[in-house]
This record gives C-alpha cells, structure tokens and sequence, in this order.
C-alpha cells in the first residue's frame, strides 16, 4: 500500500472522528450517545493502527488495542449497564437547540484550524493536519459537557475529550511513549469506575441524574 | 534505595489499609506508615543536600532542591494529618457519619494520595507527572462526596467534572512540549524527561511553547485554584471531611504550583521573554483580589478558608511569576507557610465543626469559654493567615512585596488592597466566632492537640530564624528556578 | 461533421432525459410497492397518468392571472433547459458552455419561484400554506446544497460542470473525505428538493401534510400534466446532477457512438441503482414533522460545510 493512499485513509478516518463528535451533540437519546461514542473509538483506533503501520511505530499497535478493548467494548458496555441499571429516561434536552450548537461546533473547528497552524508549518509527519481535528474534537466535547443538563452526557463528553486528546497525541508526534499511554488509558478505566459510582450516588441521594439540581452551593445561600 | 522506600511506602500503606481499614488499630498504622514515608523523606533530603541533585532509576526519577522541599513538607503533613485523623475519624465514627467499609476506603485513599503527590514530585517524565496529578485528583474525588449528603455528592461533582476538564487541557499542553521538544531531542522516552528538556529549552520553539504553556496553565492552574477555573475549590474543600480538607489546601495546591513553574522555567527559557511569568502574575493576582473579596461574603467557615488558600495560591503563583531571587525565595517560603498554617487551621476548624456540629459562622460561637485551647489556636491561626506579624507567613509576604515594589511597582496597591481585604475579613468573621457566650448545642471534644501545636511553632520560629540547611535548599532552588 | 455530430448528442440527451424522467419515477414507485409488498403497476404507469392528463379539459379558477397558465410551461422548459446543460450521457454538450452549476441552482429556483406564485395567485388556503413550507425548505436547502457543490467545484477546479467531470474522470480514484461528505449532503438534498420522503410524501392525499402537491392543487389537464412532467424532469435531474459530481466514470469523453452507447448503457444502470437506494431510505424512515426538517436539512448544511472545512484542513 502506498503511502499516498494511507494517508488518505488516515485524513478519512479523521473526519469521520470528527462526524462522530458533531453527531454527539446532535443526539438526543442516550443510548445513540453511547454508541456513537463506540464508534468514535472504533475509528480512533483504526487510525492508531494504520499510523502505526505508516510510522512503523509498534507501540502505536499496542496503543490501538488498548484503545479498542477500553474505549470501544468496555466503557461502553459499562455505560449501557448503567442506563438500565439506573433506568435513566432514554430522552435529556438540551440548553441551547441544536442546529445553533451545530454552527458553534462549526466555529469551533475553524477555530482550532487558526490555533494549529503553528505546530503545522513546523511538523513533518505525515498527520500533522488531523491535529486541527483532533483539537476541535476535544473543543467539541467540552461544548458538550456545558451544554448538556444531564450527568451522563457530561460524562460522556468528558470521555470525547479524552478521545480528542489520544487523537492529538496520535497526529502531533506519532504517539506518546507506552510508558504515558498506559498511564493515560489506566487514568480513565479509574474514572470510569468512579463515575460509575458517582452515578449511582447522585441516583440515591437526588432521584434523578439531572445535573439541574446540583447548583445549591453557592455564596447567596 | 531511599527513595523507593519512599515511594513504595505508601502505595503498601494504601493496599493494606484497603482491607483491613476499619480495624481498631487502622489508623494507628495509618500514621506509622506516613512516619515512615517521613523518616525515608528526611533521608532523601540529607542525601540531596551532600550530594547534590540526583536522577535514578534509569532515569525516572529527578530529585533536585525543589521537588525534595516538597517532598518533606509534604510527607510531614501527611504525617500530622493522620495523627489529626484518628481523633477526629474516631468521632465521626462514633456519630455514625462514616460506616466500616468507608473507614476501610477513606483510609486507603488518604495513602494512594500520598502515593501520587509524591509521584507526582518525584518524576522526571512529564507524562507521569500528569498521570500523577490525575490519580492524586481521581484518589480524593470519591473522599468528598464521603457523607453522601446532597452537598457532598454536588461538590464531588463539580470537583470531578473541572478537575477532569482542566487536566485535559494539560494533557494536550504537555502533548504540544513533546512534541516540540522531539524535534530537538529526537523521538522516545527522552524528549519528555524534565532533564533534558531544561537542557534544551534555549533552542526549543517558541511559538510551539507559548502554545502549550497557554493550555497548562489553564490545565494545571485548576488544580492550583486560579482564577476563573477555581469554582471546585470551595465546594471541594469545605464539603469533604477536614482531615481531607487540610491536604487538599495545604499540599495538593502546592504540587499543582510546583508543576506550573517547573514548566514556566521551560517556557520562559524557550521564549527569553517575560511571557510565561507575566501570565502568571496576572493569574495570580486576579486570584488574590477574587478569593479575597469573596472571604467577605461567606457564611460557612470552611469555605471561608478555602478562599483563603486560593488568596495565598493566587500570592505565590504572583511571586513565582515575577522571578528572581527575592521574590522567588518569598515564594517557596510562602509555600512552607501556608502549608503549615492552613493545615493547622483545618485541623482547628474541625474541631470546632465536630462541637458545635455544624460549619456555619453564625451559629458558632464563644469559642474562648467553651474550648480555650481551639479558640485560642483558631485566633492565632487566622491571625497567622491573615498575615500578621510575628508569624511566617508575614515574613514571606513582605518578601514577596519587596520584589514587587522594586519590578512591578504599579501592582502593589492591588496586591495591598487584597491583603487588606483579607485581613479584614477573616479576622472579623474569628473574633466574632471565639468570643461571646457558649451556645447551648455545643459539645465538649477531646482535641487532637499535638499537630496543631506542632505547625504553629514550626511557623512561629521559622518566621525569625531559618536553619542554615534549610536556608541552602531555598537558595539552591532559587537557582535552579532562574 | 463535428457540428451535427455535438447538435446530435445534444438532442439525443435532452430527448432521454425528457422521456426517460417518467420511466425513472416509474421504476422508484415500482420498488417502493414491491418493498411495501403490494403489486405494482408497472414501469410505465406515469406515462398513462401523463397521456391521460393531456386529454382532459382544463378548468382553471375565474381570478388566474397570467403567472396561472405560463407557470407550467416554464417548469417545463427549465427542466429542458438544465437538461441541455448536465453531462449525462457525454461531456461533449455545445451548450454547457453557457452556464455552470450555480445558474442551473438559480434555474432551478425560478421555477420554483414561479410555482409559488401560482399557487398564491388563486387565493386558496392550501395554495398558500404549500408556497410557504416550500420556501421553508429551500431555505434550508439552498445553503446546504451551494456548501455541497463548492466543495465539488474547489475539488474539480471550476464550477463548469464540463471541468469537474473532466477533473474527476482523469485522476485517481481517491479516497477523499470532503467529497465523501459533499456527497452524502448533497443526498439528503436531492430527498428534500424532489419531494421524497422523509420531506414530503408525494403520494399522500392528505392535505394537511402536503408540501409540493397542495401548491399544484388547482391545475388540471394538460396544465397538470406539464407540472406533473417537470416534476418528473427535476428529480431526474437532480440525481443525474449527483451522478455526475461523484460518480462521473463512464460519461463519454469522445464523440464516437460506442461510447455513447455505453455512456447510456451505463447511466441505466446508475439510476437504476439510486432509484433503488432512494427507496430503501423512503421505506426505511417515516416523513418527517416539519419542525424537525430543520434538523434534517441542518445536518445536510453540516455534512456539506464539514465536507468544505475538510477540503482545506486536510486536503
């Protein structure tokens, strides 16, 4: 396979990466949310793979595995598990309406294009322009988690941010050393176990996951 | 060897008290385990301070005059806040607040935490100092939500979701250095270790670092407590219970400042300009005006205090951003200080949150009748925290002014009014809680009393004279800080 | 020789696309009847509808004005015009020149313009109610689509139609994610322009949920049939259009009759192809409420405007 042909592939699984993100936000059910998410992983982790075939880097074949297993089979599997466990209702709304976000998401992109550009003009790698993706994704998923009134999507958006993060890493410099990366993926297996905790005392204590409720601690009370 | 030990130590300490934390004899080992990270954290130092800086473990460990002052102010802490802990967490059990398995959890935690702070200060990789900093943030989000109270659980919340967010900035920010810093080094583990890079920081791109410092000081100013990213701070630490609330304050701050000037070093020697340290003053002193005018407005003693330790995070980041021997030596003191001084103070605040079962100011009163020695401790502790001469803490603020008014002159009415506002406040709000008659509701409690006297002479004397070893690390450190 | 042989293909295209427009629709309801599970009635059926329509008187309301009884005649015509102009069958066509793809839009939205205002013209309240969701949709539509086919004209070099199927057919098969995108809006468009499910049910009788019919509610005749016919001639179009933005290979380069041949034989196939994708997403979701087209169609402009950022950022 040519190189020309690999980094095309690589661009595309890129914008799909990016699809994925503006498809959270679009979402209303959260069940869709989930499996988007496994998709964004799917995606992330084939490109992890066809760019470590590229930069002949094997660590990266590790990096794609670890992302599969985590970001693709078991988080969210544990997500689903939650919803039914705490039969959450399958519909949340949004603060502001959606085809608004659409076009703040839009902005969001070309915005991480202008801030990218130097890494760009200086990086010799083949995937030095996902790295504008790669930011608009993480930009995307913090708009998702303020915009957002439930703790799910926060969460949600949280691990998109991470997504987004692993992607830069990915674009910038072929990956961070195996020592970082399973450092990182052990960071977020923890948080995925503590959310899970988490969602099941704010469940107790509050009877709903609306993230509404949770404003009471403030100066004026 | 030491430093294993050092390391190890902890992370043993968490595993064991895991299962067998709620245990009578459970916090007995909690302090014999943090004596011993302290014993092996004096060892360290003494090594450091004949022998200079060290790098083992195939690299993986940096210890210079910075990370080992850290080091054993931090393990001292620990080690005052688990013997702070045991009365405190026996009456907590006795009221019924926390239950077996939580003791079994809170106790363990308390360990990791250790373990990743001082991970966290001991790496050479900037990679593993992020994941330390996140276990450390991971390890104690569940530690405040640990009474499950609506109010708990929200703060938990909030701390998890900013934190998180925070930290991911910093991620990318580091993402940007190494990437940076492989065109220089080459590709591999060795562009992200902390001893070549301030080796090659001269010739490292300035654009790309300019870049990446903008996203860790958003990341790793979080942590710090830094305006306008600090929401988490007060809820956090007024919500969990104190012996969590004084290491928050007094040492994870910390460990998130020292992180942000390691990397100012890097980036200011990047750029050769001001850029990194002017971001950081201006940080700073929009924290310390910020936190302080919020002191005013507070009803709750521990949030109170909180925005304390955001003041005095928002004077050292200050300091540490404007450079130079003074004001960099006023702000590693002004670390030592605060430490002490507002773990001191939360140890005191427990105490009297545990008689008169409630963290309001209103309802607190007549603290000098009820309890001399905690209404005394509180007055001199907030006297100390407010910057009252003769304490430490009036020592380095003082220093830290003298650099002002010698580089940035046109600040220091800005700085002074924060003080002022400060002062006003806390001091205020205290006499109003340890004067007047005892109230009706209010308990009688056996106070851990040993730590809180313990910190407080430690910044008396320390204010007036400053042991020659201790007076070396500083200046060491201010080298290396240049 | 050269001239009669380019006048031929011209004609030749313009009479298929003529004729071939109801066989088209025919084969899409055919398909859609099979997949419902009822008999069809054959691929020829909107030929009769055509054929009978013609013969009938027309009936015409006492206030029509003038637009009343030229509209049909211009959506016919436009259809004939664009027809002339898209590569089809070959990119040999003396009269593409003459216009690129962002006159053939504003062709296409004259007549949509006109329909409008007939249906205004009368007064009814179901004439009115149809002109305005239709103006609804294709304000969300024009931007979408304009997004979609810039993207194809920055890829191809030219917004010449002639250029980009040039373009297209001499490079490399590529794996491109701005045309990947630019295709799938322009899709959802080509849904929202010719009145398909999940935008509008052309078979409905229901007032109420009619978008394009209720605006034609008064024509009868041979008024009817030529309204009826554009329709036809515009959804042909439209998917031709796509055809020929992203999946060109096999439109004739030269002018000799094998290819020509092929190209025809080829471009049954293709449309045979999308008339059955279309229908598999016609059955496969239900029309939409008209407040949620804005999701729709924004979805569209997205894909379309990703599909332009990503030409620049990763191209």
């Amino acid at each position: 396979m040519n190189l020309q042909l690999l980094a095309q592939i690589n661009s595309f699984l890129a914008a799909l990466v990016l699809l994925s993100a503006f498809a959270m936000l679009s979402q209303r059910k959260i069940n869709g949310l989930v499996t988007l998410f496994a998709w964004q992983g799917l995606f992330l982790s084939i490109n992890t793979a066809v760019v470590g075939y590229v930069a002949a880097k094997h660590h990266l074949y590790i990096s794609s595995l670890l992302t599969l297993s985590i970001k693709v089979i078991l988080l969210p599997y544990i997500l689903h598990v939650l919803v039914v466990r705490l039969k959450i209702k399958k519909e949340m709304e949004t603060i502001v309406n959606i085809p608004t976000m659409m076009m703040i998401g839009i902005a969001l992109v070309l915005f991480s294009y202008k801030l990218t550009a130097p890494v760009r003009e200086m990086s010799t790698l083949i995937t030095r322009s996902t790295l504008a993706v790669a930011l608009a994704t993480v930009m995307i998923g913090l708009l998702m988690m303020i915009t957002r009134k439930h703790a799910v999507t926060q969460i949600i958006g949280f691990l998109a941010m991470e997504n987004g993060l692993f992607f830069a890493a990915t674009s910038a410099t072929y990956g961070m050393p195996l020592v970082v990366e399973l450092g990182v993926a052990l960071d977020v297996l923890i948080a995925a176990f503590i959310f899970g905790i988490f969602f099941f005392q704010i469940s107790t204590t509050f009877d709903s996951l609306s993230v509404k409720q949770m404003e009471s601690l403030r100066e004026d009370n | 060897m030491t430093l294993l030990i050092l390391i190890i130590t902890p992370l043993a300490a968490s595993l064991i008290l895991a299962f067998i934390g709620n245990r009578r004899f459970a916090p007995e080992i909690n302090i014999f385990c943090s004596m011993l990270t302290f014993t092996a954290g004096i060892a360290l130092a003494l090594d450091v301070y004949r022998n200079g800086q060290i790098i083992t473990g195939e690299k993986f460990f940096f210890v210079d005059a910075f990370s080992v002052y850290l080091t054993v102010l931090t393990s001292f802490v620990s080690m005052t806040t688990a013997v702070f802990s045991l009365r405190y967490m026996q009456r907590e059990r006795e009221h019924g607040r926390v239950g077996r398995r939580r003791m079994r959890f809170y106790h363990a935690m308390f360990q990791l935490f250790i373990f990743a702070m001082l991970l966290c200060l001991l790496a050479n990789n900037i990679g593993v100092l992020w994941i330390a900093m996140e276990l450390a943030t991971l390890s104690t989000v569940l530690l405040v939500s640990l009474y499950r109270t609506p109010n708990a659980i929200e703060a938990a919340w909030k701390y998890f979701i900013l934190c998180g967010v925070g930290i991911s900035q910093a991620l990318f920010g580091t993402v940007l250095l190494y990437f940076a810093a492989e065109k220089i080094i080459g590709e591999g583990g060795e562009a992200l270790l902390w001893t070549n890079l301030i080796e090659v920081s001269g010739r490292l791109e300035p654009t790309i670092l300019s870049l990446a410092f903008v996203f860790l000081v958003v990341g790793y100013g979080t942590k710090v407590g830094l305006v306008p990213l600090h929401n988490w701070l007060p809820d956090a630490h007024s919500e969990g219970p104190t012996p969590i609330s004084a290491v928050l304050s007094g040492l994870l701050l910390n460990v998130a400042l020292y992180a942000l000037v390691r990397f100012k070093v890097l980036v200011d020697g990047s750029t050769h300009t001001h850029y990194a340290g002017n971001i950081m003053m201006g940080f700073g002193i929009v924290s310390m005006l910020v936190a302080s005018f919020s002191i005013l407005r507070q009803r709750d003693i521990k949030r109170m205090f909180s925005y304390s330790s955001i003041e005095h995070m928002g004077i050292a980041t200050f300091a540490f951003g404007l450079g130079g021997s003074i004001a960099t030596f006023g702000a590693l003191l002004h670390m030592l200080m605060h430490s002490l001084t507002k773990s001191s103070i939360f140890f005191t605040v427990g105490h009297t949150c545990q008689m008169h079962q409630t963290q309001e100011i209103a309802k607190i009163k007549g603290l000098f009748k009820g309890d001399p020695f905690v209404g005394w401790t509180l007055m001199f502790g907030s006297m100390a925290i407010a910057g009252m001469p003769p304490f430490g803490i009036f020592t380095s603020e003082f220093l830290i002014l003298t650099a002002a008014i010698k580089d940035v002159p046109m600040l220091v009415p800005f700085i002074l009014i924060g003080l002022v506002a400060a002062f006003a406040g806390l001091l205020r709000k205290v006499q109003y809680m340890v004067t007047g008659d005892v109230p009706s509701y209010s308990k009688s409690i056996q106070a851990a009393r040993a730590p809180v006297i313990l910190h407080m002479s430690l910044v008396l004397i320390l204010a007036f004279y400053i042991p020659n070893f201790l007076n070396k690390w500083f200046q060491t450190a201010v080298e290396l800080l240049k | 020789m050269k001239l009669l042989h380019l006048i031929f293909i011209e004609i030749l295209q313009v009479l298929i696309v003529i004729f071939a427009a109801p066989a088209f629709v025919g084969w899409v309801d055919m398909l859609k009847c099979w997949s419902q599970g009822r008999t069809s009635a054959g691929v020829m059926q909107q030929y009769r509808n055509i054929a009978k329509l013609f013969v009938k008187d027309v009936v015409m309301a006492n206030n029509a004005s003038w637009i009343f009884r030229f509209t049909p005649y211009l959506v016919f015509s436009t259809g004939v015009m664009v027809a002339s102009v898209i590569p089809i069958i070959s990119t040999n066509l003396f009269l593409a020149p003459s216009a690129d793809i962002i006159v053939l839009i504003g062709i296409f939205a004259t007549a949509r313009f006109f329909i409008a205002l007939a249906s205004l013209d009368i007064g009814t309240a179901f004439g009115g109610m149809g002109a305005s969701r239709e103006m609804m949709i294709a304000s969300l539509t024009e931007p979408a689509m304009l997004m979609a086919i810039f993207t194809v004209s920055l890829t191809g070099g030219s917004t010449s139609l002639l250029h980009i199927v040039r373009a297209f057919t001499s490079g490399v098969v590529v794996v491109r994610p701005s045309i990947m995108f630019a295709s799938i809006a322009f899709a959802l468009v080509v849904i929202a322009e010719a009145g398909r499910v999940p935008v509008d049910n052309p078979s409905t009788h229901l007032e109420l949920t009619m978008v394009h019919e209720a605006m034609i509610l008064e024509y009868s005749g041979r008024h009817l049939a030529l309204i009826e016919w554009g329709a036809m001639i515009k959804f042909f179009l439209f998917v031709t259009l796509g055809i020929a933005c992203f999946l060109p290979w096999g439109i004739a380069a030269t002018d000799d009759l094998v290819s020509i041949v092929i190209s025809v034989f080829l471009m049954v196939v293709k449309l045979i192809v999308a008339g059955s994708v279309l229908v598999l997403i016609e059955t496969g979701m239900a029309k939409m409420r008209l407040f949620r087209l804005t999701e729709f169609l924004g979805a569209a402009f997205l894909m379309s405007t990703l599909g332009l950022i990503f030409f620049f950022i990763l191209e």
